[in-house]
């Protein structure tokens, strides 16, 4: 039990997703001008990452019996895409206030690379089935914290003038992140007990 | 009077922007992730980057050839089966002859599928133009990439480890500065970068907010 809370502190802070492994960059970076849309496509990532980590897990395990493990990669993109597709479809259906609240950003979950990273690395560190679905709900959290935060610090940025034009726009997030990461090595050696 | 006419030729304009002018990294701001988690080594950066210009011209290459068969309702997955088929090519070649580069890029190789680089240029370029433009595009963005990751990890393996491609080029006194192997290093050097080519090719981003 220790373990596992020890794994989740680790993902969510210690060794962040995004800002430690440097993953989802792409989406982090286009979508963190306003809080608001940077909430909305955290807690869909959120989503997302749990959901597939939790499916792709057995059918790792499947493709391990039969010995086809070099189409994983193959197998797990697909799993991504349908399971983005059905929960766009799902959560429209029946919980159509909070589709309109992150629904728009379901489809671009599919290139977004943490999902596939968190199914990809439980591979490579050899996790069961609890570590996995601990990890991938903490990575989410980790980079739902992640956008949280670089949006809030972009949107005060906003309001300032004095950004060197050539790095205006997407080039100051890179700052943004660099000193941010700088402050989550901060965690590096904490432990809860 | 030949560099005139070169001018005109569409090629040369494709090229020139994967390139340069809309370079995918430093002016698009594509393919961070792998452009980052790499370079804290120069052979892994010209690794990664030689695998992503394989990925990106095949891939584009395909989505050309059957652009007319793909049904644009499920034209996302489409990319995402004949991308991630390239990718695990790539995957094997390198287990198989370069192991230990392989080793070394772990996750990040297989993570070439959600690289938005080449997922934009099948969007973007390949699924409406003809096989040979494609070629271009292809070839020139993942140059462009691969140039950016070099350069980057040139200067975050020499102030990191002290060496350049595992040559010892600083003097032994030098004191290794951690951070730069560590991720706030690819930020602070890209964020640099991006900076520094803005102002020499003068294409600035106008913020609408």
């Amino acid at each position: 039990m220790v373990d596992i809370f020890d794994l989740f502190i680790t993902s969510v802070l210690t060794q962040n997703i995004a800002l430690t492994f440097i993953l989802g960059m792409c989406p982090l970076i286009a979508i963190s001008t306003n809080v608001k849309n940077a909430k909305g496509m955290g807690i869909a990532v959120i989503f997302v990452v749990t959901l597939t980590g939790i499916i792709n897990y057995p059918i790792y395990l499947l493709l391990r019996a039969t010995g086809t493990e070099t189409l994983s990669l193959l197998v797990f993109i697909t799993t991504i895409a349908a399971t983005v597709q059905f929960l766009e479809l799902f959560i429209e259906k029946y919980f159509p206030k909070m589709y309109n609240s992150f629904g728009l950003f379901l489809p671009l979950i599919t290139v977004n690379c943490v999902v596939l990273a968190v199914s990809l690395f439980f591979v490579n560190r050899d996790y069961n089935f609890i570590q996995t679905a601990t990890f991938s709900f903490g990575a989410g959290i980790g980079w739902f914290l992640a956008i949280v935060l670089v949006a809030g610090i972009r949107e005060k940025l906003a309001q300032n003038t004095g950004i060197p034009r050539g790095l205006a726009g997407r080039g100051i997030v890179f700052i943004i992140l660099g000193i941010l990461s700088l402050a989550f090595i901060g965690f590096t050696g904490l432990s809860i007990f | 009077m030949k560099l005139i006419r070169l001018r005109y030729k569409k090629w040369y304009n494709i090229s020139r922007d994967g390139l340069t002018t809309n370079n995918p990294i430093a002016i698009a701001v594509l393919g961070i992730c792998s452009a980052l988690a790499v370079t804290n080594r120069v052979d892994n950066a010209i690794a990664m980057g030689l695998a992503v210009v394989f990925v990106v011209t095949m891939s584009s290459l395909t989505v050309s050839l059957i652009r007319n068969f793909i049904p644009s309702r499920v034209r996302m997955v489409t990319y995402m089966v004949i991308i991630s088929s390239f990718v695990i090519m790539v995957q094997l070649f390198l287990e198989a002859f370069f192991p230990l580069i392989a080793a070394a890029l772990g996750a990040f190789l297989g993570l070439i599928i959600t690289n938005c680089i080449v997922m934009g240029r099948a969007e973007a370029f390949a699924v409406k133009n003809p096989l040979r433009y494609t070629f271009f595009d292809g070839i020139a963005n993942g140059l462009g990439y691969t140039y950016v990751l070099v350069i980057v990890a040139v200067v975050r393996e020499l102030l990191a480890f002290g060496t350049i491609l595992d040559v010892r080029i600083m003097p032994d006194t030098w004191t290794n500065w951690v951070a730069m192997a560590l991720a706030p290093g690819g930020f602070f050097v890209l964020g640099l970068l991006i900076w520094a080519l803005r102002e020499l090719t003068n294409n600035f981003e106008t913020v609408s907010e």
